[in-house]
């Protein structure tokens, strides 16, 4: 018989490898999947993993990695927080969505003036929609002890709803014939996101990503606010005793999360992406929970959880074109990912032992 | 020579890195109450859960009634009659009686059927309870016949009691201890858990005694002095902690008319609570479990917000003010629950060092966290505390239960307090570093600190404080010097048999 025994203390070496054997499995379950499907596993998983980075196209696709990292990035930090602290915040796709509007709203109210003010505002407007969006389930909970999970991810369709009102009223564009969606505001220079180094698909996005990495890890390891989070999330009890107001940290953690998903989707809609469309968000905000779990809540860990998140994305469009693996496939490829990370999890708290038959 | 009721022949049980029992043998005659005596981790508990078959032992055997006894589950052991009220009540408290103890058995009679039983057994031994009552409104004292009684359903030979006097007043020990008489000249024996040495001498045939895990020595309870025995279980000479001074300033922390509702449902509401405590007195609260100890511990801490008024501190309403600033001040406090709420279980010691030191001790400037001195800081506790780990680097929850409460009182000690909440400050914790912790306290207080020590532990607090009350439902009784104060008037303090009736056998 197996018998799970408890750590006396959580294991650092399996904290940090159980992100490996979990990548492993999945490439191994993964390619045992494709192989059922009728491709070639050991090609498929090299398409996922190495063509991105190191194949003919490469010069194509590593731009491609920041592009879809760095949303996912940027989002998981700051849900990271809240999780930290046990504030689950589901929605973090419609807060995605209410800063791509915001932003896009607040650039094109500018339309057609030039000024160097209107990207900052964007700014400010997108992270602004998003902390707005997370502060409503923020608010019930503190006010009315509502679930933080249920209100937040029902807003994401709230969110979409209001994602398609606008696409098809308030902010489609005049000149756009009658079809859906905004101006592209890649063709508008003051509202443009545009690549910092043209080739490389590093924009403003990327660096704000990086930026909140470096801020999460001072705030979690230097700071009396990480030191709350973090308190909060492992002993409640402890925490209150220790003088954490609860009610000002659910509003802060739901309040920085949106506001960083706000800006990510800002930064998208005035790069990338340029149109606010119906078919807009792509699920970012959802993957974006895989992304904290799978970099363990860790700042540097979610940085290295986005590249591999962005790269199973790219590498999954090329299996799909190239080899005709079903869009769905890479979807549970993606979701064996998470699934793994956390059945491997248990190894950071328990140790497997056999256990030896007992003499009566 | 009759064939003991229940022999134990070299059982031996070993957990990873610890060896919990080590060939114990011993005879339980029949009708006999036998002690098992020993400190927190000599073992006793694993041994008893061998008797009922919730482990089983690597070595040894035992013996019921001349038969060989293995019980593989506890289902086995009670259908051979062996029965346990354990420390920690499993009752649900949205049920009443009957349904409580319709629940563990395996073929429970119609309610009405089994509660004219329950009344029959609870008449006949002396232990009064309405079947029908709600769990939840039940005292400790009456929780613990429900258990009492459910086992009594059984018919057992052998009934296992796991410290029960810890939750009950003296005069419900008395009632106890009758209806432990009428079973014991019924012919049914006892094991009897408890490291209460007076009690044991008192009702007690015979005791064996464990320490370590190895049976050290048997007695007569009756013929051997508690300090005897007391070294037996401790295994060296006891030192009964000393104070210097006794002299009381000015009135340090003064809490009136307070009353605030429990923040759990099944919690204990405060009503009208009154204290003073001076500079340099330690005052003693007693009471049962869940009388509003942990909902007093919560409105000093800050945890519970109150009136302004309600409570003063050096004159000063603090009534408003939550944990941070209450420690600000010099207000500190140390709750019962070591893991989760004084400490976090899975946070290094540095982390929990930073926990409520960070205000008193300087340990962040402008929220910026200075681990090199909160590092020094839990070193600090660790030395002068005695505090029995690898490093300042380990989890919390990787220490044993008496070293975690050396370093969470040892905490607030180092701060220097003017006002020290602790409560149940030695619970669980082995006999030397209880008297290391009650030192402590002492000295706190001989240097001017007012001390306010809330525990059920009625000799310690005869031993620390300067002046006793007791928490009875919520309500707090006058303060009186505790020189000169009888058994009795402490427990009529913490209000005489909570409305149970004494047993007429």
């Amino acid at each position: 018989m197996i018998v799970l025994e408890k750590r006396p203390q959580p294991s650092k070496a399996w904290s940090y490898a159980t992100p490996l054997v979990a990548v492993l499995a999945t490439m191994v379950f993964g390619g045992i999947l494709f192989a059922i499907l009728g491709k070639n596993p050991i090609e498929a998983i090299g398409t996922i993993f190495w063509e991105p980075l190191f194949g003919e196209f490469a010069f194509y696709y590593r731009p491609q990695l920041l592009v879809k990292g760095a949303p996912l990035v940027l989002i998981a930090i700051g849900l990271s927080l809240g999780f930290r602290a046990g504030i689950w915040n589901i929605g973090a796709e419609g807060q995605y969505i209410m800063g791509a509007i915001f932003g896009a709203g607040a650039g094109l109210a500018f339309y057609p003036l030039e000024a160097w003010y209107i990207f900052p505002v964007m700014v400010i407007a997108g992270a602004f929609g998003g902390w707005l969006w997370a502060i409503i389930p923020a608010f019930l909970k503190v006010r009315f002890g509502t679930n933080e999970i249920l209100v937040s991810l029902m807003l994401v369709y709230v969110a979409e709803q209001m994602l398609a009102s606008v696409s098809l009223g308030l902010l489609k564009n005049p000149e756009g014939f009658g079809f859906p969606g905004s101006r592209n505001l890649q063709q508008y220079d003051s509202a443009h996101n545009a690549e910092l180094i043209a080739g490389s698909g590093m924009h403003w996005g990327v660096v704000t990503a990086l930026i909140a990495v470096i801020f999460a890890y001072v705030l979690l390891n230097r700071h009396m606010l990480g030191f709350h989070i973090r308190l909060t999330g492992e002993a409640p009890r402890a925490a209150k005793f220790a003088g954490v107001n609860p009610a000002r940290l659910i509003l802060f953690c739901l309040g920085l999360s949106g506001a960083l998903a706000g800006l990510a989707g800002m930064f998208e809609v005035s790069g990338p992406s340029g149109v606010v469309s119906i078919d807009f968000n792509v699920g970012y905000g959802f993957t974006a929970i895989i992304v904290a779990f799978l970099g363990r809540l860790h700042p540097v860990g979610i940085l290295l959880a986005g590249g591999l998140m962005a790269l199973t994305y790219i590498g999954g469009e090329i299996a799909q074109s190239q080899l005709g693996l079903p869009a769905a496939a890479i979807q549970v490829f993606q979701g064996m990912l998470l699934f793994f990370l956390l059945a491997f999890d248990l190894l950071t708290n328990y140790r497997i032992r056999a256990a030896h038959s007992e003499v009566a | 020579m009759t064939t003991p009721l229940l022999s134990l022949q070299g059982l031996t049980k070993a957990y990873p890195g610890v060896v919990a029992n080590d060939q114990v043998s011993f005879d339980i005659g029949e009708g006999e109450v036998h002690a098992l005596l020993g400190e927190n981790g000599a073992g006793k508990s694993t041994l008893v859960k061998m008797i009922y078959g919730l482990v089983k032992p690597d070595s040894g055997i035992m013996q019921l009634r001349g038969q060989p006894f293995a019980p593989p589950e506890p289902r086995a052991a009670r259908a051979d009659g062996i029965a346990m009220v354990f420390q920690h009540f499993s009752l649900f408290d949205a049920l009443n009686v009957a349904e409580n103890i319709a629940l563990g058995m395996e073929n429970p009679p119609s309610m009405g059927d089994l509660a004219s039983r329950i009344r029959d057994v609870s008449e006949t031994y002396g232990l009064p309870l309405d079947p029908y009552r709600t769990v939840g409104d039940l005292s400790a004292g009456e929780r613990q016949r429900v258990e009492i009684i459910r086992c009594l359903l059984q018919d057992p030979k052998l009934l296992i009691m796991d410290e029960p006097t810890s939750v009950l007043t003296p005069q419900e020990v008395d009632i106890l201890f009758e209806t432990l008489n009428k079973l014991r000249s019924e012919g049914t024996s006892i094991l009897y858990i408890s490291h209460k040495l007076e009690e044991i001498r008192t009702l007690c045939d015979h005791a064996t005694i464990l320490r370590l895990g190895k049976n050290v020595g048997e007695c007569i309870p009756a013929e051997t002095s508690a300090r005897d025995m007391a070294e037996m279980m401790v295994g060296a000479t006891l030192q009964t902690p000393e104070r210097a001074g006794r002299e009381f300033g000015e009135v340090a922390l003064d809490v009136s008319g307070l009353s605030v509702p429990s923040p759990s449902e099944f919690g204990t509401a405060l009503k009208n609570v009154h204290l003073t405590v001076r500079k340099g007195e330690v005052l003693g609260i007693g009471g049962v479990a869940g009388n509003g100890q942990d909902e007093l511990l919560g409105v000093l801490s800050g945890e519970i917000q109150t009136p302004a008024d309600a409570i003063r501190f050096n004159g000063q309403p603090i009534g408003k003010l939550g944990p941070t600033a209450r420690r600000r001040l010099g207000v500190l406090t140390a709750p019962e629950e070591r893991l989760g709420h004084a400490a976090a279980p899975d946070m290094s010691l540095v982390e929990n060092a930073l926990l409520t030191g960070s205000v008193r001790e300087g340990l962040e400037s402008n929220g910026f966290l200075k681990w090199a001195d909160t590092r020094s800081f839990a070193e600090k506790i660790i030395s002068a505390f005695d505090v029995r780990t690898p490093g300042p680097e380990n989890a919390a929850r990787s220490l044993s239960g008496g070293n975690l409460q050396k370093f969470v009182i040892g905490r607030e000690v180092l701060q220097n307090p003017d006002v020290l909440v602790v409560n149940q400050p030695t619970w669980g914790v082995d006999a030397a570093a209880a008297a290391s912790i009650r030192q402590a306290i002492l000295d706190l207080a001989a240097k001017g600190s007012a001390v306010i020590c809330i525990s059920q532990d009625l000799d310690e607090l005869m031993e620390i404080s300067d002046s006793f009350a007791a928490l009875n439902e919520g309500r707090l009784s006058a303060p009186r010097p505790t020189t000169g104060l009888t058994v009795d008037e402490i427990g009529l303090m913490m209000g005489g048999a909570h409305g149970m009736e004494v047993a007429h056998v």
